[in-house]
């Protein structure tokens, strides 16, 4: 269940979201495409570009998803049609949303795959998934999501899957496209380290909230929420040699309609009476940094 | 990689029809029913070649055995028995490949949307799949062809046409034998529907048909296709049985199931009457059944 999440991403800037598995993120990002499966729906605005999303009718939404929207999955090997060549598959989102023609979208194809970065792209472009590797899929996937040239990129934990090389080539490229293309990207992740390096502003969300947001900057050298404190510190630091990494101990909760104070109470050696019995309200505590725990009063 | 070795290991076609080539038996099948394709195809030709006319019954040839002209002699009506082997051939083949086909297209709508809807739609569609399933084949399929098309608006010519009992055997025999790619294809549908590929497609602004026809659909059809090399050899047993019960095509035109029912009275007196068109089904229906097997191999997801 996700509740009372609210965000605004700038033109060419990165909101990062980082929280546990299961704790909503992904969940928020179908919510954007108005893909939230059933029996869950969506209450509340979206709106990019001026232009209010959430009245659409469902007829309508093929059409934003893909110009306006796109999106990067987790798992290259199977975010792409194992039975397409993937310059076809780049070729049909121009050929959807521009009317293109089969020719010419298969030209344009060529060009996105030059654009990630992809050594001949014109022969790479005939080459099925199950031909190219992981980092090349990413790059597919990239250029299948940008093709279209979208006003926002949600991309769903992009580099979760690549070895550590590989996300370093793919989140520069990612970032080179930003500065080129100039939208907005919404970057999921639970990975911290590869967050404060991409993201401008992050929001922290546990179990379908968010418990704190904040410029990656603040947010990393001044973490104010319990939950955000215990993230930092299970980051396994370099210089120091560590015997056991550290955890946060417990849980994500199974949440019911009738769940009573802090949702992060449960896990948090702050926690009081008064946590268990009153939801804390997201509140600025200081400029340009918001958080929701009756403990990180100023 | 190269370019060379991308030309290679180009397609999964390619590496399906490989698999394939590698199984002899499977080779040997399609090798028979091609051969018999062709040998079908063969009748009009050589018909005019010897310059005998297969309809034609002459009384005075009637059991005449082998000749120059005739090679595997006459039947009980004074016809070459060759020639309208080759003729029911190309019937008994042609209702087998076009029910088949049919039965495809039926099971593969239903199954797509069974599976990809899923739901209350799910539910009724595969009930009424059951539901056919649960029918005495047998029984319906000799109600089937005993209905009496000029009741249905056809004209009389058109009923008693042997184009209307080639129609008219083919669309009931698709009516109950698209049952089982139904089910496959739904089963394969709700396993793919779940891939992130479909969602990706979504994402990018496909609409349903859209992905069905282009995401989920491709990545059904292997199932598909060896499904449908099973239901032939079958189809083909169905027409030979139908005909056989004389419910089947319409004699004068031949089907090995029609010519088999002709020669039964006559076993005692001209064995091979029975023999030939009983043992090319025979061939068929195992040459299909190989190729069936090889496709299954070649198709099999743990190999790709």
């Amino acid at each position: 269940m996700v509740d009372g999440v609210s965000y605004t991403i700038a033109r060419g800037r990165t909101l990062g979201v980082v929280g546990e598995s299961g704790c909503g993120k992904s969940m928020t990002a179908l919510a954007l495409l108005g893909l939230v499966p059933k029996p869950a729906h969506v209450t509340g605005r979206i709106v990019v570009s001026g232009q209010n999303l959430s009245g659409i009718a469902a007829g309508k939404w093929p059409e934003i998803r893909g110009k306006r929207i796109a999106m990067v999955f987790q798992e290259p090997m199977t975010a792409l049609n194992p039975g397409m060549c993937v310059g076809d598959q780049i070729g049909e989102v121009l050929h959807l949303h521009e009317s293109l023609g089969w020719k010419e979208a298969r030209e344009r194809a060529v060009e996105e795959l030059r654009l990630v970065g992809i050594p001949s792209p014109a022969e790479r472009a005939k080459s099925y998934p199950h031909q190219l590797s992981g980092g090349m899929r990413q790059r597919v996937v990239i250029a299948m999501a940008l093709a279209c040239r979208p006003d926002v990129l949600i991309a769903d934990e992009p580099t979760t899957a690549l070895d550590v090389t590989i996300q370093a080539q793919i989140l520069e490229l990612m970032q080179r496209l930003q500065d080129e293309i100039g939208m907005a990207v919404q970057f999921i992740s639970h990975n911290l380290a590869v967050v404060s390096e991409i993201a401008d502003e992050v929001i922290v969300m546990y179990a379908g909230q968010v418990v704190e947001r904040a410029s990656a900057e603040e947010l990393f050298s001044k973490p104010l929420h319990p939950y955000t404190q215990g993230l930092i510190a299970t980051m396994p630091m370099i210089d120091n040699r560590q015997e056991q990494l550290a955890v946060i101990p417990g849980v994500v909760p199974h949440l019911d309609g009738n769940h009573k104070g802090c949702r992060f109470a449960g896990r948090c050696h702050k926690a009081d009476s008064e946590c268990r019995a009153l939801v804390p309200a997201l509140i600025t505590v200081e400029p340009a940094h918001e958080v929701a725990c009756h403990k990180a009063r100023p | 990689m190269n370019a060379l070795a991308i030309a290679v290991d180009n397609a999964p076609w390619q590496r399906r029809w490989r698999r394939f080539r590698r199984n002899r038996t499977a080779l040997s099948g399609l090798y028979v029913l091609v051969a018999l394709i062709v040998f079908s195809l063969a009748a009009a030709p050589l018909e005019a070649l010897l310059g005998i006319d297969a309809n034609n019954a002459d009384l005075l040839s009637r059991f005449d055995g082998r000749s120059a002209t005739n090679w595997l002699g006459h039947d009980e009506l004074g016809r070459d028995v060759l020639i309208r082997l080759m003729y029911g051939g190309q019937v008994s083949l042609g209702v087998g490949i076009a029910a088949t086909l049919l039965g495809a297209v039926i099971g593969i709508s239903i199954g797509l949307a069974a599976g990809y809807f899923g739901g209350n739609l799910d539910a009724l569609l595969m009930r009424f799949t059951d539901g056919i399933i649960a029918l005495p084949l047998l029984p319906l399929l000799i109600v089937l062809a005993a209905i009496d098309l000029t009741k249905l608006g056809f004209s009389a010519d058109f009923a008693r046409s042997s184009a209307a009992s080639f129609y008219r055997i083919v669309l009931i025999i698709a009516l109950i034998d698209w049952t089982r790619i139904a089910r496959l294809v739904r089963a394969s549908t709700l396993s793919i529907r779940e891939r992130e590929f479909v969602l990706a497609a979504r994402v990018s602004g496909a609409g349903t048909v859209r992905i069905l026809l282009r995401s989920v659909l491709p990545n059904v059809i292997a199932p598909i296709i060896v499904a449908c090399s099973q239901v032939l050899g079958s189809v083909i047993l169905f027409e030979a049985v139908l005909s056989f019960l004389g419910f089947g095509i319409a004699p004068p035109t031949p089907s090995w199931g029609n010519m088999l029912n002709n020669a039964q009275e006559l076993v005692a007196t001209a064995p091979m009457l029975a023999i030939y068109p009983g043992l090319l089904i025979f061939i068929t229906v195992i040459a299909v059944n190989f190729i069936g097997d090889g496709l299954q191999d070649a198709f099999d997801p743990r190999a790709e």
